[in-house]
Protein backbone atom coordinates (compact mmCIF):
# COMPACT_ATOMS: atom_id res chain seq x y z
CA UNK A 1 0.00 0.00 0.00
CA UNK A 2 1.37 3.39 -0.79
CA UNK A 3 1.48 6.46 1.26
CA UNK A 4 -1.40 8.16 -0.75
CA UNK A 5 -3.58 5.25 -0.85
CA UNK A 6 -3.00 5.04 3.76
CA UNK A 7 -4.05 8.66 3.34
CA UNK A 8 -6.93 8.23 1.54
CA UNK A 9 -7.84 5.53 4.20
CA UNK A 10 -6.73 7.59 7.63
CA UNK A 11 -7.58 10.96 7.75
CA UNK A 12 -5.91 14.17 8.75
CA UNK A 13 -3.48 13.83 11.96
CA UNK A 14 -4.22 10.34 12.15
CA UNK A 15 -2.34 9.22 14.84
CA UNK A 16 -2.87 11.83 17.28
CA UNK A 17 -5.86 10.12 19.38
CA UNK A 18 -4.30 6.59 19.60
CA UNK A 19 0.07 7.47 19.27
CA UNK A 20 1.77 9.13 21.84
CA UNK A 21 3.91 12.32 20.56
CA UNK A 22 7.89 11.95 20.96
CA UNK A 23 8.04 15.24 20.27
CA UNK A 24 6.21 18.10 21.42
CA UNK A 25 7.07 21.90 20.30
CA UNK A 26 4.80 25.08 21.12
CA UNK A 27 5.17 28.63 20.14
CA UNK A 28 8.75 27.87 19.16
CA UNK A 29 10.35 31.50 17.97
CA UNK A 30 14.07 31.52 16.86
CA UNK A 31 15.84 35.05 15.19
CA UNK A 32 19.23 35.47 13.65
CA UNK A 33 19.99 39.26 14.85
CA UNK A 34 16.63 41.19 13.04
CA UNK A 35 15.89 37.60 10.91
CA UNK A 36 13.10 35.88 12.66
CA UNK A 37 13.37 32.75 11.26
CA UNK A 38 10.70 30.93 13.32
CA UNK A 39 8.01 32.58 14.34
CA UNK A 40 5.57 31.08 16.87
CA UNK A 41 5.64 27.68 15.65
CA UNK A 42 3.62 24.71 17.33
CA UNK A 43 4.04 20.95 16.05
CA UNK A 44 3.92 17.42 17.29
CA UNK A 45 5.37 14.50 16.42
CA UNK A 46 4.17 11.20 17.28
CA UNK A 47 5.35 7.49 17.71
CA UNK A 48 5.86 5.65 14.51
CA UNK A 49 4.96 8.27 11.74
CA UNK A 50 6.84 9.87 8.75
CA UNK A 51 6.13 13.75 9.18
CA UNK A 52 7.35 15.38 6.34
CA UNK A 53 8.08 19.74 7.02
CA UNK A 54 7.91 21.10 3.56
CA UNK A 55 8.52 24.71 2.62
CA UNK A 56 10.74 27.02 0.08
CA UNK A 57 14.69 27.61 0.96
CA UNK A 58 15.41 29.72 3.75
CA UNK A 59 11.50 29.29 5.43
CA UNK A 60 13.46 27.70 9.08
CA UNK A 61 13.15 23.56 8.10
CA UNK A 62 16.89 22.71 8.87
CA UNK A 63 16.89 25.75 12.19
CA UNK A 64 14.11 23.67 13.40
CA UNK A 65 15.14 20.29 13.81
CA UNK A 66 18.79 21.98 14.76
CA UNK A 67 16.59 23.50 17.29
CA UNK A 68 15.27 20.03 18.59
CA UNK A 69 18.18 18.28 18.54
CA UNK A 70 19.93 21.22 20.56
CA UNK A 71 22.20 22.25 17.73
CA UNK A 72 20.83 25.65 18.30
CA UNK A 73 18.99 27.71 21.02
CA UNK A 74 15.65 28.64 20.27
CA UNK A 75 14.52 31.99 21.84
CA UNK A 76 11.45 31.04 23.61
CA UNK A 77 8.80 28.72 23.44
CA UNK A 78 9.27 25.03 24.60
CA UNK A 79 10.87 21.69 22.55
CA UNK A 80 9.69 18.25 24.75
CA UNK A 81 11.62 15.33 23.30
CA UNK A 82 10.37 11.83 25.12
CA UNK A 83 8.39 15.13 27.73
CA UNK A 84 12.42 16.51 28.46
CA UNK A 85 12.34 19.91 27.48
CA UNK A 86 15.61 20.61 25.47
CA UNK A 87 15.60 24.13 26.15
CA UNK A 88 16.18 23.37 29.93
CA UNK A 89 17.95 20.47 30.38
CA UNK A 90 22.12 20.27 31.45
CA UNK A 91 24.31 19.35 28.97
CA UNK A 92 24.93 15.43 30.53
CA UNK A 93 20.58 15.20 30.07
CA UNK A 94 20.84 16.81 26.27
CA UNK A 95 23.23 14.28 25.87
CA UNK A 96 21.04 11.32 26.72
CA UNK A 97 18.69 12.60 24.30
CA UNK A 98 20.65 13.05 21.67
CA UNK A 99 21.25 9.16 22.38
CA UNK A 100 18.27 8.80 21.39
CA UNK A 101 17.63 10.75 17.81
CA UNK A 102 19.71 10.10 14.39
CA UNK A 103 20.63 13.48 12.48
CA UNK A 104 20.76 12.82 8.90
CA UNK A 105 22.46 15.82 7.94
CA UNK A 106 22.28 17.30 4.24
CA UNK A 107 25.60 17.14 3.20
CA UNK A 108 26.34 13.67 4.96
CA UNK A 109 29.03 14.72 7.23
CA UNK A 110 31.08 12.00 7.14
CA UNK A 111 34.42 12.58 9.20
CA UNK A 112 36.83 12.56 6.26
CA UNK A 113 40.21 11.20 8.05
CA UNK A 114 38.17 8.07 8.79
CA UNK A 115 37.46 5.02 6.60
CA UNK A 116 33.14 3.96 6.35
CA UNK A 117 34.22 1.54 9.61
CA UNK A 118 35.57 4.37 11.62
CA UNK A 119 32.99 6.57 10.68
CA UNK A 120 30.28 4.13 12.14
CA UNK A 121 32.74 3.02 15.00
CA UNK A 122 32.51 6.87 16.22
CA UNK A 123 28.87 7.16 17.76
CA UNK A 124 28.87 3.65 18.97
CA UNK A 125 32.09 4.03 21.11
CA UNK A 126 31.58 7.60 22.23
CA UNK A 127 27.28 6.59 22.67
CA UNK A 128 27.58 3.07 24.29
CA UNK A 129 31.01 3.14 26.27
CA UNK A 130 30.31 -0.47 27.42
CA UNK A 131 30.15 -2.52 24.08
CA UNK A 132 32.67 -5.06 22.94
CA UNK A 133 34.44 -4.95 20.19
CA UNK A 134 32.88 -8.12 18.66
CA UNK A 135 29.44 -6.72 19.29
CA UNK A 136 30.83 -3.19 17.77
CA UNK A 137 31.46 -5.33 14.51
CA UNK A 138 28.06 -7.05 14.21
CA UNK A 139 26.57 -3.28 14.89
CA UNK A 140 28.61 -2.08 12.33
CA UNK A 141 27.92 -4.88 9.62
CA UNK A 142 24.63 -5.03 10.34
CA UNK A 143 23.59 -1.18 9.74
CA UNK A 144 25.88 -1.38 6.47
CA UNK A 145 23.85 -4.43 5.28
CA UNK A 146 21.06 -2.24 6.53
CA UNK A 147 21.98 0.49 3.54
CA UNK A 148 22.65 -2.11 1.20
CA UNK A 149 26.52 -1.36 1.39
CA UNK A 150 28.03 -4.23 3.52
CA UNK A 151 31.42 -4.01 0.81
CA UNK A 152 32.64 -0.47 1.10
CA UNK A 153 33.48 -0.99 5.08
CA UNK A 154 36.98 0.00 4.31
CA UNK A 155 36.79 2.47 2.42
CA UNK A 156 37.10 6.25 2.69
CA UNK A 157 34.41 8.62 2.24
CA UNK A 158 36.21 10.49 -0.35
CA UNK A 159 36.01 6.98 -2.70
CA UNK A 160 32.11 6.88 -2.22
CA UNK A 161 29.88 8.61 -4.89
CA UNK A 162 27.18 11.27 -3.30
CA UNK A 163 24.13 8.50 -2.94
CA UNK A 164 26.31 6.25 -1.34
CA UNK A 165 27.51 8.86 1.05
CA UNK A 166 24.16 9.37 1.81
CA UNK A 167 23.39 5.73 2.59
CA UNK A 168 26.59 5.27 4.93
CA UNK A 169 25.55 8.60 6.49
CA UNK A 170 22.08 6.92 7.55
CA UNK A 171 24.21 3.44 8.85
CA UNK A 172 25.90 5.66 10.82
CA UNK A 173 23.29 6.91 12.06
CA UNK A 174 21.00 4.24 12.86
CA UNK A 175 23.43 2.18 14.09
CA UNK A 176 23.12 3.23 17.53
CA UNK A 177 19.16 2.14 17.24
CA UNK A 178 17.72 5.83 17.79
CA UNK A 179 14.02 6.14 18.60
CA UNK A 180 13.98 9.45 16.49
CA UNK A 181 15.12 10.34 12.87
CA UNK A 182 16.03 13.44 11.49
CA UNK A 183 16.22 13.89 8.31
CA UNK A 184 17.72 17.50 6.70
CA UNK A 185 17.06 17.28 3.00
CA UNK A 186 17.92 13.68 2.53
CA UNK A 187 17.80 13.59 -1.21
CA UNK A 188 19.21 17.04 -2.14
CA UNK A 189 22.09 16.60 -4.54
CA UNK A 190 21.51 13.32 -5.62
CA UNK A 191 19.50 12.21 -9.42
CA UNK A 192 16.56 10.90 -9.45
CA UNK A 193 16.99 7.61 -8.74
CA UNK A 194 19.12 7.34 -6.04
CA UNK A 195 16.84 10.03 -4.54
CA UNK A 196 14.03 7.16 -4.96
CA UNK A 197 16.13 4.69 -3.53
CA UNK A 198 16.87 7.07 -0.65
CA UNK A 199 13.44 7.89 0.34
CA UNK A 200 12.31 3.76 0.16
CA UNK A 201 15.55 3.68 2.66
CA UNK A 202 13.80 5.71 4.77
CA UNK A 203 10.20 4.00 4.57
CA UNK A 204 12.48 0.70 5.56
CA UNK A 205 14.28 2.22 8.25
CA UNK A 206 10.86 3.31 10.17
CA UNK A 207 9.62 -0.20 9.73
CA UNK A 208 13.18 -2.26 10.47
CA UNK A 209 13.93 0.46 13.54
CA UNK A 210 10.15 1.70 14.28
CA UNK A 211 11.58 5.10 14.37
CA UNK A 212 9.55 8.67 14.36
CA UNK A 213 10.76 10.53 11.61
CA UNK A 214 10.80 13.88 10.92
CA UNK A 215 11.75 14.46 7.74
CA UNK A 216 12.66 18.21 5.97
CA UNK A 217 12.55 18.65 2.47
CA UNK A 218 11.29 20.25 -0.83
CA UNK A 219 11.26 17.31 -3.18
CA UNK A 220 7.85 16.23 -3.46
CA UNK A 221 8.99 12.53 -4.88
CA UNK A 222 10.27 11.99 -1.60
CA UNK A 223 7.35 13.30 0.46
CA UNK A 224 5.63 11.24 -1.78
CA UNK A 225 7.10 8.02 -0.81
CA UNK A 226 7.93 9.14 2.53
CA UNK A 227 5.06 11.41 3.96
CA UNK A 228 2.12 9.78 6.76
CA UNK A 229 1.36 13.81 7.47
CA UNK A 230 2.84 16.85 6.17
CA UNK A 231 3.26 20.41 7.45
CA UNK A 232 4.13 23.26 5.02
CA UNK A 233 6.51 26.12 6.28
CA UNK A 234 6.43 29.72 5.50
CA UNK A 235 8.28 32.65 7.09
CA UNK A 236 9.05 30.45 10.07
CA UNK A 237 5.10 29.41 10.59
CA UNK A 238 2.92 26.50 9.97
CA UNK A 239 1.54 27.64 6.64
CA UNK A 240 -0.92 24.66 6.29
CA UNK A 241 -0.83 20.87 7.93
CA UNK A 242 -2.52 17.88 7.07
CA UNK A 243 -2.24 14.34 5.00
CA UNK A 244 -0.75 14.25 1.62
CA UNK A 245 -4.17 13.55 0.02
CA UNK A 246 -5.14 17.48 1.69
CA UNK A 247 -2.01 18.62 0.00
CA UNK A 248 -2.56 16.85 -3.60
CA UNK A 249 -5.72 18.16 -3.54
CA UNK A 250 -5.76 21.54 -2.29
CA UNK A 251 -6.40 24.44 -4.28
CA UNK A 252 -3.68 27.21 -2.66
CA UNK A 253 -1.33 28.84 -5.27
CA UNK A 254 1.25 28.30 -3.38
CA UNK A 255 0.71 24.53 -2.41
CA UNK A 256 -0.14 24.09 -6.13
CA UNK A 257 3.26 25.37 -7.17
CA UNK A 258 4.82 22.65 -4.96
CA UNK A 259 2.33 19.76 -5.93
CA UNK A 260 2.35 20.57 -9.55
CA UNK B 1 14.76 77.15 -12.59
CA UNK B 2 14.44 77.82 -8.84
CA UNK B 3 17.52 80.27 -7.54
CA UNK B 4 18.40 79.15 -4.11
CA UNK B 5 18.79 81.38 -1.51
CA UNK B 6 22.39 80.98 0.48
CA UNK B 7 20.46 79.85 3.67
CA UNK B 8 18.77 77.29 1.80
CA UNK B 9 22.15 76.35 0.60
CA UNK B 10 23.74 76.71 3.72
CA UNK B 11 21.17 73.83 5.39
CA UNK B 12 21.87 71.42 2.42
CA UNK B 13 25.76 71.72 2.82
CA UNK B 14 25.16 71.46 6.65
CA UNK B 15 22.38 68.12 5.99
CA UNK B 16 25.23 66.45 3.67
CA UNK B 17 27.74 66.54 6.20
CA UNK B 18 25.61 65.45 8.91
CA UNK B 19 24.24 62.40 6.97
CA UNK B 20 27.92 61.73 5.76
CA UNK B 21 28.93 62.54 9.83
CA UNK B 22 26.16 59.77 10.73
CA UNK B 23 27.42 57.11 8.48
CA UNK B 24 30.44 57.56 9.11
CA UNK B 25 29.83 57.27 13.17
CA UNK B 26 27.58 54.17 12.15
CA UNK B 27 30.68 52.62 10.69
CA UNK B 28 33.41 53.85 13.17
CA UNK B 29 30.56 52.00 15.56
CA UNK B 30 30.01 49.33 13.73
CA UNK B 31 33.64 48.70 13.33
CA UNK B 32 34.19 48.74 16.95
CA UNK B 33 31.38 46.19 17.99
CA UNK B 34 32.72 43.76 16.01
CA UNK B 35 36.20 44.60 17.14
CA UNK B 36 34.74 43.95 20.17
CA UNK B 37 32.84 40.74 19.70
CA UNK B 38 35.89 39.38 18.15
CA UNK B 39 37.67 39.84 21.86
CA UNK B 40 34.74 38.95 23.24
CA UNK B 41 34.58 35.78 21.09
CA UNK B 42 38.19 35.15 22.09
CA UNK B 43 37.93 35.18 25.29
CA UNK B 44 34.99 32.95 25.30
CA UNK B 45 37.04 30.18 23.15
CA UNK B 46 39.97 30.51 25.97
CA UNK B 47 37.78 30.21 28.98
CA UNK B 48 35.84 27.43 27.59
CA UNK B 49 39.16 25.62 26.47
CA UNK B 50 40.65 26.22 30.11
CA UNK B 51 37.69 24.89 31.68
CA UNK B 52 37.36 21.84 29.40
CA UNK B 53 41.15 21.14 29.42
CA UNK B 54 40.95 20.59 33.18
CA UNK B 55 37.60 18.72 33.08
CA UNK B 56 37.99 14.88 33.85
CA UNK B 57 36.88 13.94 30.68
CA UNK B 58 40.06 14.51 28.47
CA UNK B 59 40.42 12.97 25.55
CA UNK B 60 43.88 10.69 25.83
CA UNK B 61 43.63 9.06 22.69
CA UNK B 62 42.89 11.72 20.75
CA UNK B 63 45.72 13.90 22.25
CA UNK B 64 47.82 11.25 21.21
CA UNK B 65 47.02 11.00 18.16
CA UNK B 66 47.51 14.93 17.57
CA UNK B 67 51.01 14.37 19.07
CA UNK B 68 51.42 11.86 16.60
CA UNK B 69 50.38 14.76 13.86
CA UNK B 70 52.06 17.50 15.38
CA UNK B 71 55.09 16.17 16.57
CA UNK B 72 56.24 12.78 13.98
CA UNK B 73 55.14 14.02 11.17
CA UNK B 74 56.90 17.38 11.57
CA UNK B 75 59.81 15.94 11.76
CA UNK B 76 61.03 15.88 8.21
CA UNK B 77 60.31 19.38 8.24
CA UNK B 78 62.30 20.27 11.33
CA UNK B 79 65.30 18.56 10.39
CA UNK B 80 66.00 19.78 7.24
CA UNK B 81 65.13 23.55 8.57
CA UNK B 82 67.16 23.02 11.63
CA UNK B 83 70.27 22.11 9.85
CA UNK B 84 70.27 24.19 7.55
CA UNK B 85 69.93 26.91 10.21
CA UNK B 86 73.15 25.57 12.09
CA UNK B 87 74.81 25.41 8.54
CA UNK B 88 73.97 29.31 7.40
CA UNK B 89 74.51 30.21 10.60
CA UNK B 90 78.19 28.87 10.48
CA UNK B 91 78.98 29.86 7.33
CA UNK B 92 78.09 33.70 7.50
CA UNK B 93 79.79 33.84 10.95
CA UNK B 94 82.96 32.28 10.44
CA UNK B 95 84.63 34.56 7.84
CA UNK B 96 84.12 37.31 10.50
CA UNK B 97 85.38 35.23 13.44
CA UNK B 98 88.87 34.39 11.77
CA UNK B 99 88.98 38.33 10.55
CA UNK B 100 89.28 38.68 14.38
CA UNK B 101 90.99 35.28 15.83
CA UNK B 102 87.91 34.60 17.47
CA UNK B 103 87.87 30.98 15.48
CA UNK B 104 87.24 29.12 18.62
CA UNK B 105 84.43 30.91 20.05
CA UNK B 106 82.42 29.72 17.09
CA UNK B 107 80.72 26.91 18.34
CA UNK B 108 80.06 28.08 21.46
CA UNK B 109 78.34 31.38 19.62
CA UNK B 110 76.00 29.37 17.29
CA UNK B 111 75.27 26.92 20.05
CA UNK B 112 74.38 29.85 22.59
CA UNK B 113 72.55 31.96 19.31
CA UNK B 114 70.53 28.77 18.19
CA UNK B 115 69.44 27.33 21.75
CA UNK B 116 69.08 31.00 23.14
CA UNK B 117 66.59 32.56 19.76
CA UNK B 118 66.88 31.38 16.51
CA UNK B 119 65.71 27.88 17.27
CA UNK B 120 62.84 28.83 18.83
CA UNK B 121 61.69 31.33 16.84
CA UNK B 122 62.56 29.50 13.34
CA UNK B 123 60.87 26.41 14.71
CA UNK B 124 58.04 28.12 16.11
CA UNK B 125 57.35 30.36 13.04
CA UNK B 126 57.64 26.69 10.70
CA UNK B 127 55.32 25.07 12.66
CA UNK B 128 53.43 28.33 12.56
CA UNK B 129 52.98 27.47 8.80
CA UNK B 130 52.50 23.85 9.14
CA UNK B 131 50.52 23.28 12.19
CA UNK B 132 48.59 26.15 12.89
CA UNK B 133 47.20 25.94 8.55
CA UNK B 134 46.55 22.49 9.12
CA UNK B 135 44.39 22.83 12.45
CA UNK B 136 42.42 25.98 10.60
CA UNK B 137 41.66 24.38 7.23
CA UNK B 138 40.93 21.32 8.80
CA UNK B 139 38.63 22.54 11.35
CA UNK B 140 37.06 24.74 9.27
CA UNK B 141 36.35 22.42 6.52
CA UNK B 142 35.10 20.00 8.91
CA UNK B 143 32.80 23.37 10.23
CA UNK B 144 32.01 23.70 6.80
CA UNK B 145 30.55 20.14 5.74
CA UNK B 146 29.04 19.79 9.51
CA UNK B 147 31.41 17.37 10.70
CA UNK B 148 31.39 19.05 13.98
CA UNK B 149 27.26 19.14 14.13
CA UNK B 150 27.56 15.71 13.50
CA UNK B 151 30.14 15.04 16.27
CA UNK B 152 28.33 16.84 18.95
CA UNK B 153 24.92 15.27 18.38
CA UNK B 154 27.17 11.65 18.96
CA UNK B 155 27.59 13.36 22.51
CA UNK B 156 31.14 14.27 21.60
CA UNK B 157 32.10 17.51 22.75
CA UNK B 158 33.52 18.94 19.83
CA UNK B 159 36.15 21.76 21.83
CA UNK B 160 37.06 18.97 24.40
CA UNK B 161 37.43 16.28 21.45
CA UNK B 162 39.04 18.84 18.74
CA UNK B 163 40.10 21.89 20.49
CA UNK B 164 41.76 21.08 23.98
CA UNK B 165 43.82 17.45 22.63
CA UNK B 166 45.01 19.98 19.19
CA UNK B 167 46.45 22.76 21.58
CA UNK B 168 47.57 20.50 24.27
CA UNK B 169 49.38 18.30 21.56
CA UNK B 170 51.00 21.49 20.29
CA UNK B 171 51.77 22.85 24.07
CA UNK B 172 54.16 19.52 24.62
CA UNK B 173 55.25 19.05 21.15
CA UNK B 174 56.92 22.39 19.50
CA UNK B 175 59.27 22.47 22.38
CA UNK B 176 59.96 18.99 22.37
CA UNK B 177 60.83 20.18 17.87
CA UNK B 178 62.30 23.26 19.12
CA UNK B 179 65.01 21.42 20.99
CA UNK B 180 65.22 18.83 18.46
CA UNK B 181 65.78 21.71 15.77
CA UNK B 182 68.63 23.11 18.18
CA UNK B 183 70.36 19.49 18.72
CA UNK B 184 70.27 19.40 14.46
CA UNK B 185 71.35 23.56 14.07
CA UNK B 186 74.68 22.42 16.37
CA UNK B 187 75.24 19.35 13.95
CA UNK B 188 74.98 21.68 10.95
CA UNK B 189 77.17 23.71 12.54
CA UNK B 190 79.86 21.08 12.98
CA UNK B 191 79.23 20.24 9.12
CA UNK B 192 79.25 24.16 8.32
CA UNK B 193 83.06 24.42 10.36
CA UNK B 194 84.09 21.60 8.39
CA UNK B 195 83.39 23.04 4.82
CA UNK B 196 86.66 25.35 5.39
CA UNK B 197 87.68 24.00 8.64
CA UNK B 198 88.68 20.51 10.52
CA UNK B 199 87.14 19.95 14.02
CA UNK B 200 85.95 16.98 15.51
CA UNK B 201 82.62 15.99 16.28
CA UNK B 202 83.31 15.81 19.94
CA UNK B 203 85.59 18.37 20.13
CA UNK B 204 83.00 20.65 18.93
CA UNK B 205 79.84 19.56 20.71
CA UNK B 206 82.06 19.74 23.90
CA UNK B 207 83.07 23.43 23.23
CA UNK B 208 79.42 24.37 21.96
CA UNK B 209 77.89 22.94 25.73
CA UNK B 210 80.78 24.74 27.47
CA UNK B 211 79.25 27.72 26.46
CA UNK B 212 75.74 26.86 27.40
CA UNK B 213 74.34 27.12 30.83
CA UNK B 214 71.06 26.93 32.49
CA UNK B 215 70.37 30.25 31.84
CA UNK B 216 70.11 30.04 28.05
CA UNK B 217 68.32 26.88 27.99
CA UNK B 218 65.55 27.24 30.74
CA UNK B 219 63.87 30.59 29.52
CA UNK B 220 64.21 29.19 25.64
CA UNK B 221 62.43 26.11 27.26
CA UNK B 222 59.65 28.04 29.11
CA UNK B 223 59.18 30.30 25.80
CA UNK B 224 58.66 27.45 23.84
CA UNK B 225 55.83 25.90 25.32
CA UNK B 226 54.19 29.43 25.22
CA UNK B 227 55.01 29.12 21.38
CA UNK B 228 53.26 25.65 21.41
CA UNK B 229 49.88 27.17 23.18
CA UNK B 230 49.53 30.12 21.03
CA UNK B 231 49.98 28.14 17.62
CA UNK B 232 47.67 25.97 18.35
CA UNK B 233 45.38 28.45 20.05
CA UNK B 234 45.36 30.43 16.81
CA UNK B 235 44.87 27.25 14.69
CA UNK B 236 41.80 26.06 16.38
CA UNK B 237 40.44 29.18 17.03
CA UNK B 238 40.52 30.12 13.32
CA UNK B 239 39.67 26.61 12.14
CA UNK B 240 36.22 26.43 14.73
CA UNK B 241 35.11 29.95 14.10
CA UNK B 242 35.71 29.89 10.01
CA UNK B 243 32.36 30.94 8.22
CA UNK B 244 30.46 28.70 6.43
CA UNK B 245 31.29 28.55 2.58
CA UNK B 246 34.66 26.51 0.88
CA UNK B 247 35.94 30.36 0.84
CA UNK B 248 36.07 30.97 4.65
CA UNK B 249 38.31 27.40 4.74
CA UNK B 250 41.40 29.02 3.14
CA UNK B 251 40.53 32.32 5.12
CA UNK B 252 40.58 30.23 7.95
CA UNK B 253 44.42 28.78 7.05
CA UNK B 254 45.71 32.11 6.12
CA UNK B 255 44.91 33.90 9.33
CA UNK B 256 45.74 31.26 11.44
CA UNK B 257 49.36 31.67 10.12
CA UNK B 258 49.67 35.45 10.04
CA UNK B 259 47.87 35.88 13.68
CA UNK B 260 50.11 32.75 14.44
CA UNK B 261 53.30 33.93 13.12
CA UNK B 262 52.68 37.50 14.67
CA UNK B 263 52.13 36.32 18.26
CA UNK B 264 55.17 34.00 18.22
CA UNK B 265 56.80 37.56 17.60
CA UNK B 266 55.35 39.13 20.49
CA UNK B 267 55.50 36.36 22.75
CA UNK B 268 59.48 36.16 22.23
CA UNK B 269 60.17 40.03 22.62
CA UNK B 270 58.04 39.85 26.14
CA UNK B 271 60.30 36.56 26.72
CA UNK B 272 63.13 38.61 25.85
CA UNK B 273 62.22 41.65 27.82
CA UNK B 274 61.18 39.38 31.17
CA UNK B 275 64.54 37.33 30.97
CA UNK B 276 66.55 40.28 30.51
CA UNK B 277 64.62 41.93 33.62
CA UNK B 278 65.15 38.86 35.91
CA UNK B 279 68.54 38.65 34.69
CA UNK B 280 69.95 41.44 35.92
Amino acid sequence: MTKIEKESIVQDSPKKSTKEAVIEIANLCKSFGDQAVLNNLSLNLYDGENLVVLGKSGCGKSVLIKCIIGLLRSDSGYINVFHQNVMTISQNELDGVRQKIGFLFQSGALYDSMTVRENLEFPLRRMNKHLKQKEINDKILDALANVGLPDVIDKMPSQLSGGMRKRISLARTIVVDPMIMLYDEPTTGLDPITSEEISLLINEVQKKYKTSSIIITHDIECARTTADRIIMLRDGEVYEKGSLNKFEKSTDEIIKSFFK
Amino acid sequence: MKIKIPVTKAKEIARKHTLKLSEKTIAKREATNSFLTDIADVIIFITRLIKETFSRKFEVSEFFHQCFNIGYKSLPLISVTGTIMGLVLTIQSRPVLVRFGAETILPGMVAVSLIREMGPVITALICAGKVASGMGAELGSMKVTEQIEAMEVSSTHPMRFLVVTRVAAATLMIPLLILYADALGIMGSWIGANIKGDVSLVLFFSQAFSHIGFIDLIPAVIKSFFFGAVIGLVGCYKGFNAGRGTESVGKAANSAVVLASLLVLIVDMMAVQITDMLAK
